[in-house]
């Protein structure tokens, strides 16, 4: 198999080129820009159109003519970005359509710093525009992971014509590994809806999301529900280590690498510390957490959002603690510890 | 007897919602000729914007996308790139393209994307009830410029003449609907723009000046009159760029 020392972003690219990505749109933003860089330069030669857009308004609206049109589409951005594009992102569930979104986090509110950040959990995976909706959001830990989820995303999105966010963070984007490429095996799924002309064989489609009597919008409402529900128990996806341990860790994307060298440390340590790591944010690995543990410690890059899903689905059956940091710096093995020394009583 | 005047075989049969006297019936039909007339229907892709053209989707028989306010445009252009071979139009009122997505129509023709836009301008905000539009005349009331639109609500925005600076976009020209003669030159200037596009010339773009009686608080026919008397004056009609191929 090809490997390669590659950026997160630039895996991102190269991963979303061999999944049959034929349109890109996006806007220059730190730290997410090595990703259009990359396709500016390669979706050409795949006979893919890229499109440095005026705004990212303008190139999630792009996008929802791409994936109206029945063809594989993308856009990227990082958090203040990943905002503006939030009517578009609505839109685009309300008209059921597959798009791949990449939100390569910064820190906020506002123009907030270029450093890496986990304050978009609550907008990415509660649903961050207007109306009731979910997106599937994936929320890989390496460069591998960037790689290996983007392909994957395409096809959750068009398997549930809904799209799906590739949830990442500064570091992630900038980080360089070795990434084994491959290309996958493309899957067919039935575009019949899409708006590709009606060559007068068929009834007009048209792609929308306005549904002005309140019967046809709960239709719709009701309709989205459900595929959410099977969503939900068909794709969690979940890492568990030491699922039998004494406290579990609970940690995704970035942190969650240094919450596996935590558990080095603590076993040295003679501590019983276990690691839920969600691949998936939403829907929220539920099943992972029917644990025995007799403490949670959630630790995010934020004040504390994922915590929140993780004290629903923990339910008060043991105390669940969070440490947390802000503002673009990382928590540290040496951090993590003592708050887990603090939790043990050691 | 022979049969004279008929639908166009593009437009749907469905009732269309437009209040008495509006001319976007008019000017859907002058499209729907259009697509007819260049035997286009079938592979023609029809963008609906926010305004009272917003179900637009419903009376065109070609496949149609519903935009968000204002990004028709950035739609029309994620379908064209993505289809090139097919036919995109958009289909925008004045709020749409020149206050909430001036940057779109903007680029796509800075782009010069090959797409026709139909830019219907009646110079008032309709869907919502008559508020003030960003093409609203110097002094013209409306309820969110209930003294007169002055200095401070700023002045209308001639956006033919704006766009037609750009090297990208290839033919915009203004016409209006007020009476038959028009009616009948602003059909021809919409086939024009549509052959512009089959021949892959770029991005062209048709203004209509249009009545909306009903939020102008005037008959159909006095509106038709307000057309030609005030608005035609500010917006003067013609060709203002062309830079289409001679055939």
């Amino acid at each position: 198999m090809e490997q390669k020392l590659m950026k997160g972003n630039e895996a991102i690219a190269e991963a979303a080129i061999r999944a049959g990505l034929k349109f890109y749109a996006g806007y220059p933003i730190t730290p997410q820009t090595e990703l259009p860089e990359y396709l500016a330069k390669h979706m050409e030669k795949s006979g893919g159109t890229f499109i440095q857009a005026e705004s990212e308004i303008s190139a999630i609206n792009m996008v929802y003519g791409a994936a109206g049109a029945g063809i594989r589409a993308m856009t990227s951005s990082s958090s203040p970005g990943i905002s503006l594009k939030q009517e578009g992102i609505s839109y685009i569930v309300g008209s059921e359509l597959p798009c791949v979104i990449v939100n390569v986090m910064r820190t906020g509110p506002g123009l907030g710093g270029i450093h890496p950040s986990q304050s978009d959990y609550f907008q990415a995976v509660k649903g961050g525009g207007h109306g009731d909706y979910k997106m599937l959001v994936l929320a890989p830990n390496s460069v591998q992971e960037m790689y290996d989820f983007t392909i994957d995303a395409f096809d959750i999105a068009d398997k549930y014509r809904n799209p799906v966010m590739i949830l990442a963070d500064g570091i992630l984007g900038q980080m360089m590994e070795a990434v084994n490429l491959y290309t996958p095996a493309t899957e067919k799924f039935d575009k019949s809806w899409a708006t590709t002309g009606t060559y007068k064989k068929r009834k007009h489609n048209i792609i929308n999301s306005l549904y002005i009597k309140p019967e046809e919008s709960e239709t719709l409402n009701k309709r989205l529900q459900a595929k959410y529900k099977i969503m939900a128990q068909n794709e969690q996806r979940v890492e568990i280590i030491n699922p039998d341990a004494d406290i579990m860790l609970v940690a995704f994307g970035i942190v969650a690498r240094v919450a596996k060298q935590v558990l080095d440390d603590a076993k040295s340590q003679n501590l019983s510390v276990g690691l839920i790591r969600p691949l998936t944010v939403w829907p929220f690995p539920s099943k992972a957490f029917k644990t025995a543990a007799k403490a949670y410690l959630t630790i995010e890059l934020n004040s504390g959002q994922m915590v929140e899903d993780v004290r629903l689905e923990v339910n008060g059956r043991a105390p669940v603690h969070f440490l947390g940091k802000m503002g673009g710096k990382v928590l540290t093995v040496d951090d993590i510890m003592a708050k887990l020394k603090q939790i043990a009583g050691a | 007897m022979p049969l004279k005047f008929k639908k166009p075989d593009s437009l749907t049969d469905i009732a269309m919602h437009y209040c008495p006297g509006c001319t976007h019936g008019i000017i859907h039909r002058l499209v729907a000729n259009a697509i007819d007339t260049l035997g286009i229907e079938g592979k023609t892709v029809g963008i609906a914007s926010v305004g009272c053209s917003v179900f637009a989707y419903n009376y065109f028989t070609c496949d149609m996308q519903q935009a968000s306010h204002g990004r028709a445009p950035a739609v029309a252009t994620g379908v064209k790139r993505s289809l090139p071979d097919r036919i995109v139009f958009t289909y925008q009122g004045d709020g749409d393209l020149a206050a909430i997505g001036t940057a779109e129509i903007v680029h796509a023709a800075a782009r010069g994307e090959n797409i026709t836009v139909i830019f219907v301008n009646n110079a008032i905000y309709g869907m919502t009830g008559g508020q003030m539009a960003p093409t609203t005349l110097n002094g013209q009331v409306t309820l969110t410029s209930p003294y007169g639109r002055r200095q401070q609500e700023g002045h209308p925005v001639r956006m033919s003449e704006m766009l037609s600076t750009l090297d990208g976009a290839r033919y915009i020209e203004r016409v209006s609907v007020h009476n038959p003669a028009h009616i009948i030159k602003a059909g021809k200037s919409i086939i024009k723009a549509f052959e512009m596009q089959l021949r892959g010339e770029g991005f062209s773009m048709i203004e209509v000046l249009s009545t909306c009686p009903t939020n102008l608080k005037m008959s159909p026919v006095k509106a038709l009159k307000w057309v030609e008397n005030n608005m035609i004056p500010f917006y003067p009609l013609g060709i203002i760029k062309d830079g289409s191929v001679k055939v």
